[in-house]
């Protein structure tokens, strides 16, 4: 498949990578439909943000169709053809940041929660395409995105509404909910 | 019957712990009188004598407790203590969240053989038997005479208050009986602190959701040779049994 990848500071490529696979039993591969590039992706462009390496795929807001699903997934939660958008915290559903609808606290999804300890501290769940720190999966601007947690994150949304009124929901709107309701 | 142990595990290691502290103690006591002696004399001299003196007895004192032959550590986990006991009284699930062991295979009700990665591949074996336990609360072990390395442990199980969960927290203690078996035994203790935590992380991840997040395997774009240098060289993510380390720096493009 194609992906945009990090390739250094301000250098940024669309290369040829391999195709995602399954790798864990609640994970979900989904085909990319639309995906953004959000404000906060100039900070890795600029190179800001630490652990990032050469050739991380990007992207965090992306939403598309599920062609692939774990065997730990529920087909009532989700099922090859649906249409999904994919938040861009990883949340496990599970733990006790999660049982309390505290997804971006989630305790569990992130694999490198201890470069993020180091250096504030706490980590924060694991996110798609942002550094080493929050886990360093692979991004959605790409054309396939695995997906861990796939029964707790992705929101299914119905046909007939365009991707671009949809899209929003990954990070942008929440975002801007979260600001307000905070105001 | 821990108590003992740790004991046993503090008499084997006694000359050079001995010593040692000896030196340790005589640092805190000099450079205190130091300090003390530069303080009393009120000039440049006696100010620079007393921060000497002082900062010498502070490094000393906070050295000495890195010294401990045993390394612990907690976590709160979301299930039972009922659930956390029986997944670990089963010692076979162990290495299925402690990384640096590759198998434990249960010999009878009380006794375990494990095998954990050693120096160059090497594997280092040993038998364990429980020593004791109460259900859904505490397990102890020790390390059988004959085995490769001395290391004993205890994992307590605790219900946390306002339904948080269970406090699981863990003791490994890493005897120096002599030889090689205490070479082998201080491959084990170093970066030990930091394993545990993973460790038990892994083990709370799989409690909880049935699985252990990971990013191993996952497809990327080309990697630099910085970073195929950095990912064999990473203590955290060991490479896998049998794999080859040209294939792993020629295939740059396989590294997670």
């Amino acid at each position: 498949m194609k992906a945009v990848c990090y390739m250094g500071v301000e250098k940024m490529s669309v290369e040829t990578v391999r195709d995602p696979t399954i790798l864990n039993p609640r994970d979900a591969i989904v085909k990319v439909t639309s995906t953004c590039i959000c404000g906060s992706d100039l900070h890795l462009y600029d190179g800001l943000v630490p652990t990032m390496e050469q050739g991380d795929i990007m992207g965090h807001e992306f939403m598309g169709e599920v062609v692939e699903v774990g065997s730990g997934i529920q087909p009532d939660k989700l099922k090859v053809g649906d249409r999904v958008v994919v938040p861009f915290t990883i949340a496990c559903g599970n733990c006790f940041f999660c049982k309390k609808e505290l997804w971006s606290c989630c305790n569990n999804s992130n694999p490198n929660y201890w470069i993020a300890e180091e250096m504030m501290g706490h980590s924060p769940s694991g996110l798609f395409g942002y550094t080493h720190m929050t886990g360093g999966y692979a991004g959605g601007q790409a054309q396939y995105a695995r997906v861990p947690f796939a029964d707790v994150g992705p929101l299914k949304v119905p046909e007939g509404i365009p991707d671009e009124k949809l899209v929003f929901l990954t990070d942008i709107f929440p975002t801007g909910y979260f600001g307000a309701e905070n105001a | 019957m821990v108590e003992n142990s740790r004991t046993r595990m503090a008499d084997a290691g006694r000359g050079k712990r001995r010593s040692m502290s000896r030196q340790k103690w005589g640092a805190i006591i000099g450079g205190s009188a130091l300090a003390l002696y530069g303080i009393t004399r009120r000039s440049p001299l006696g100010w620079a004598l007393a921060a000497g003196g002082g900062t010498m007895a502070v490094l000393a004192g906070t050295r000495m407790r890195s010294q401990e032959p045993s390394v612990w550590t907690s976590l709160l986990v979301n299930c039972s203590p009922e659930q956390a006991y029986r997944f670990w009284r089963d010692f076979e699930n162990l290495p299925r969240f402690m990384n640096r062991l590759q198998t434990v295979s249960v010999l009878d009700n009380r006794r375990s053989r494990w095998t954990a990665n050693g120096p160059m591949g090497q594997p280092i074996r040993w038998d364990a038997e429980i020593t004791e336990e109460r259900e859904n609360e505490f397990i102890a072990w020790r390390s059988l005479p004959g085995s490769d390395v001395q290391v004993n442990g205890e994992v307590r199980f605790q219900e946390a208050p306002a339904g948080r969960g269970t406090m699981i927290s863990a003791r490994i203690e890493y005897g120096s009986a002599s030889g090689m078996s205490r070479a082998l035994g201080q491959f084990l203790r170093k970066g030990a602190n930091f394993a545990m935590r993973q460790d038990l992380r892994r083990l709370e991840a799989l409690m909880e959701t049935g699985e252990i997040p990971t990013t191993e395997g996952q497809s990327h774009g080309p990697r630099d040779m910085v970073t195929g240098v950095m990912r064999v060289m990473d203590p955290t993510r060991p490479i896998p049994q049998g794999s080859n380390l040209k294939d792993v720096f020629a295939a740059r493009r396989s590294i997670a």
